[in-house]
């Protein structure tokens, strides 16, 4: 382990255990605050799955974020408690199920035809909860009571308790990097890198490349159902908006700040973005007029994302340099050939 | 279902298609030609309403409405161009999608200070609003059948303009092979901002022509946008025929899903699109390879 990596280590270890003390240090809106921007953050890491590490540029992750939150809505009772234990499942797989068809789908095109394609089906499922009377329609639905978690019975956890479902929040962004992680780095996660590198090639050395971005397509719509699913707990309310096209694209901008490719880069992406809009939001009235101007500019100075602030500051980059999650992912690639 | 349904269902899924189309076009004119997918594109369509809703308030002409929003529309799309379209030549997808989106946030805050968050209503000009006895018991409204008309005869010259002129020939150039019709002494520059900025007026044209039969509010770009892009990629990317067949098409079963299927008659369109993504990936017009 060379001393770069130690160093991301301990920076790692060291964001774990503010993220641990946060709750017990700061004001019950902050807790609130970052569960949300936590949430935010998993739904970001879980669609550069697609398009930081597959190259596929989705348009529709808000939809797949939005149907888990509806599936939990519609299996609370009115007056009790859901079962997290078995609404949190069914809500995941029904986004993985909702990504595995519109994947197979839009994984038939290419390029600016997918973006256009998955922004249509995201808008369909949009239009699905707007218009007919299923949940509310556009009216959005309340989830009463917060789901709970029990066994034979007895209630472990208080998910009213708003530092119980921050460490909810935590624990699961911990379970999604792990798995994220071991995704990107696995023979899989470095077959998926070279389609995107190189698809030609890939796909002369054998690998089935519809195959392989159709299940990773499906595992991050999956991972955006968990973001989702914790979303409406959180706000005990789901509405249409959170399926719409501005959702999924403002997740989009977050990948970009983050960087496309590492697996933690948008988890940074999110907070950035979140902290900026609640700046913003206290401070001017048209604050989507300066959260605009300022993504121009980050998509125009920043093609990176944020990482590159560091060499732009300090004239050389302290950390990993700007491509090394190219050449790395190039890497991977021959290593996965040889598998 | 009578006779008379049926051919006035059918008049309406024609203008609606025609409008479809002239925005659509817009859009893929853009992309076929500049490479830059346009997020915006809705927007300017939105635009376009308000400035009509804005110009018959002040005039009271409907006439200098079309003219001043397009007028406007196609200032703003040369100025845009200049500023920040450029930056976005060669760019990957993505930057184009984010920073096309960061304008809609824009956009949308600029109208909200101009003109506000209400819904308004443009009335037709005078000489033609009321409706016409096409036969003995159809009658219609004129001014459907004149932006049908309108329409139609934007659509033809924009393929005039395309197939038989040095312009078009120049834009077809440019969208086959760009570094040949460079080297061979076109200079993109000027053609660029002038096809970004008649992408944007086209835009903008629907918005106005739209506005006295539909309300102007501030989300009715958003479901335009999404409409053209259905278009498009029914149609076949760059490809303004295969708008045209995309455009009515979508205005067929819109408006035939409204009356059959009201529930769900939003959704068909993607069904429709889906069946056409399995039969051809590339769009009915649009070249295999994509």
């Amino acid at each position: 382990m060379n001393a770069t990596r130690l160093r991301i280590r301990l920076f790692t270890l060291a964001c774990l255990i503010a993220a641990i003390a946060l709750p017990f240090l700061a004001p019950t809106y902050y807790v609130q605050f970052f569960a949300k921007a936590l949430i935010m953050g998993m739904l970001a890491m879980a669609l550069n799955l697609v398009v930081g590490h597959g190259g596929l540029v989705s348009l529709c992750h808000a939809a797949f974020f939005g149907l888990a939150g509806y599936v939990l809505a519609l299996l609370s009772p009115r007056y009790d408690a859901a079962s997290l234990l078995t609404t949190f499942p069914l809500a995941v797989l029904s986004s993985a199920a909702a990504a595995l068809v519109i994947g197979a789908l839009a994984l038939r095109t290419r390029g600016i035809y997918f973006i256009m394609v998955t922004l249509a089906f995201g808008e369909m499922l949009f239009f699905f909860f707007h218009d007919t009377k299923v949940a509310g329609g556009s009216d959005g639905i309340f989830i009463n009571v917060r789901p709970e978690i029990a066994i034979a019975g007895r209630q472990l956890f208080d998910l009213d308790k708003p530092i119980t479902f921050y460490f909810l929040v935590l624990a699961s962004l911990v379970g999604v990097v792990a798995l994220l992680t071991m995704v990107v780095r696995s023979p899989f996660g470095h077959a998926l890198a070279a389609a995107r590198d190189n698809e030609r090639r890939a796909r002369s050395l054998g690998f089935p490349i519809f195959r392989i971005r159709l299940i990773v397509f499906a595992l991050s719509g999956g991972l955006a159902g968990i973001a989702g699913y914790l979303a409406a707990v959180q706000f005990g309310f789901v509405a249409p908006q959170m399926l719409g096209w501005h959702q999924s694209a403002t997740v989009l901008v977050m990948v970009l700040i983050g960087g496309l490719r590492s697996v933690t880069g948008p988890l940074a992406g999110a907070l950035v973005l979140i902290g900026l809009e609640e700046v913003l939001k206290a401070h001017l009235d048209n604050w989507k007029l300066a959260e605009g101007l300022i993504i121009i500019a980050i998509v125009v100075m920043l093609p990176n994302g944020i990482r590159q602030i560091w060499p732009m500051i300090f004239g050389s980059s302290p950390e990993v340099p700007v491509d090394a999650g190219r050449a790395e992912a190039k890497h991977g690639a021959a290593e996965a050939g040889h598998a | 279902m009578d006779l008379i349904t049926v051919s006035v269902q059918l008049l309406n899924a024609v203008q609606y298609g025609t409008v479809l189309f002239l925005v659509a076009s817009g859009l893929t004119l853009v992309f076929g030609i500049l490479g830059v997918i346009n997020l915006a594109h809705g927007a300017f369509y939105m635009l376009g309403a308000y400035l009509a809703y804005w110009i018959v308030l002040m005039t009271g002409s409907f006439v200098l409405a079309m003219l001043g929003g397009v007028l406007i529309a196609f200032i703003i799309g040369m100025l845009l161009e200049t500023v920040f379209v450029r930056l976005l030549y060669g760019r990957d997808h993505l930057a184009q999608v984010l920073l096309s989106f960061g304008l809609i946030l824009v956009i949308d805050e600029i109208r909200q200070l101009l003109f506000g968050k209400d819904v308004h209503a443009v009335a037709p000009p005078a000489w033609l609003s009321g409706s016409i006895q096409l036969t003995d018991n159809l009658s219609y409204p004129v001014y459907r059948l004149a932006i049908c008309v309108f329409c139609l005869m934007v659509a033809a010259a924009i393929f005039f303009v395309i197939t038989r002129t040095k312009i078009g020939m120049i834009v077809r150039a440019g969208a086959e092979n760009r570094e040949m019709a460079r080297v061979l002494g076109i200079k993109f520059d000027r053609v660029n901002r002038y096809v970004f900025a008649v992408g944007i007026a086209l835009a903008a044209l629907g918005g106005i022509v739209i506005a006295p039969i539909s309300t102007v509010f501030p989300g009715m770009g958003d479901g335009m946008l999404i409409l053209s892009f259905v278009v498009v990629v029914l149609g076949g990317i760059g490809s303004v025929a295969g708008a045209a067949v995309g455009a009515l098409l979508i205005g067929l079963t819109d408006t035939f899903g409204k009356v059959f299927f009201p529930s769900v008659s939003s959704i068909l369109i993607y069904l429709l699109m889906a069946a056409v993504l399995v039969w051809r990936p590339s769009g009915i017009l649009g070249r295999r390879d994509v």
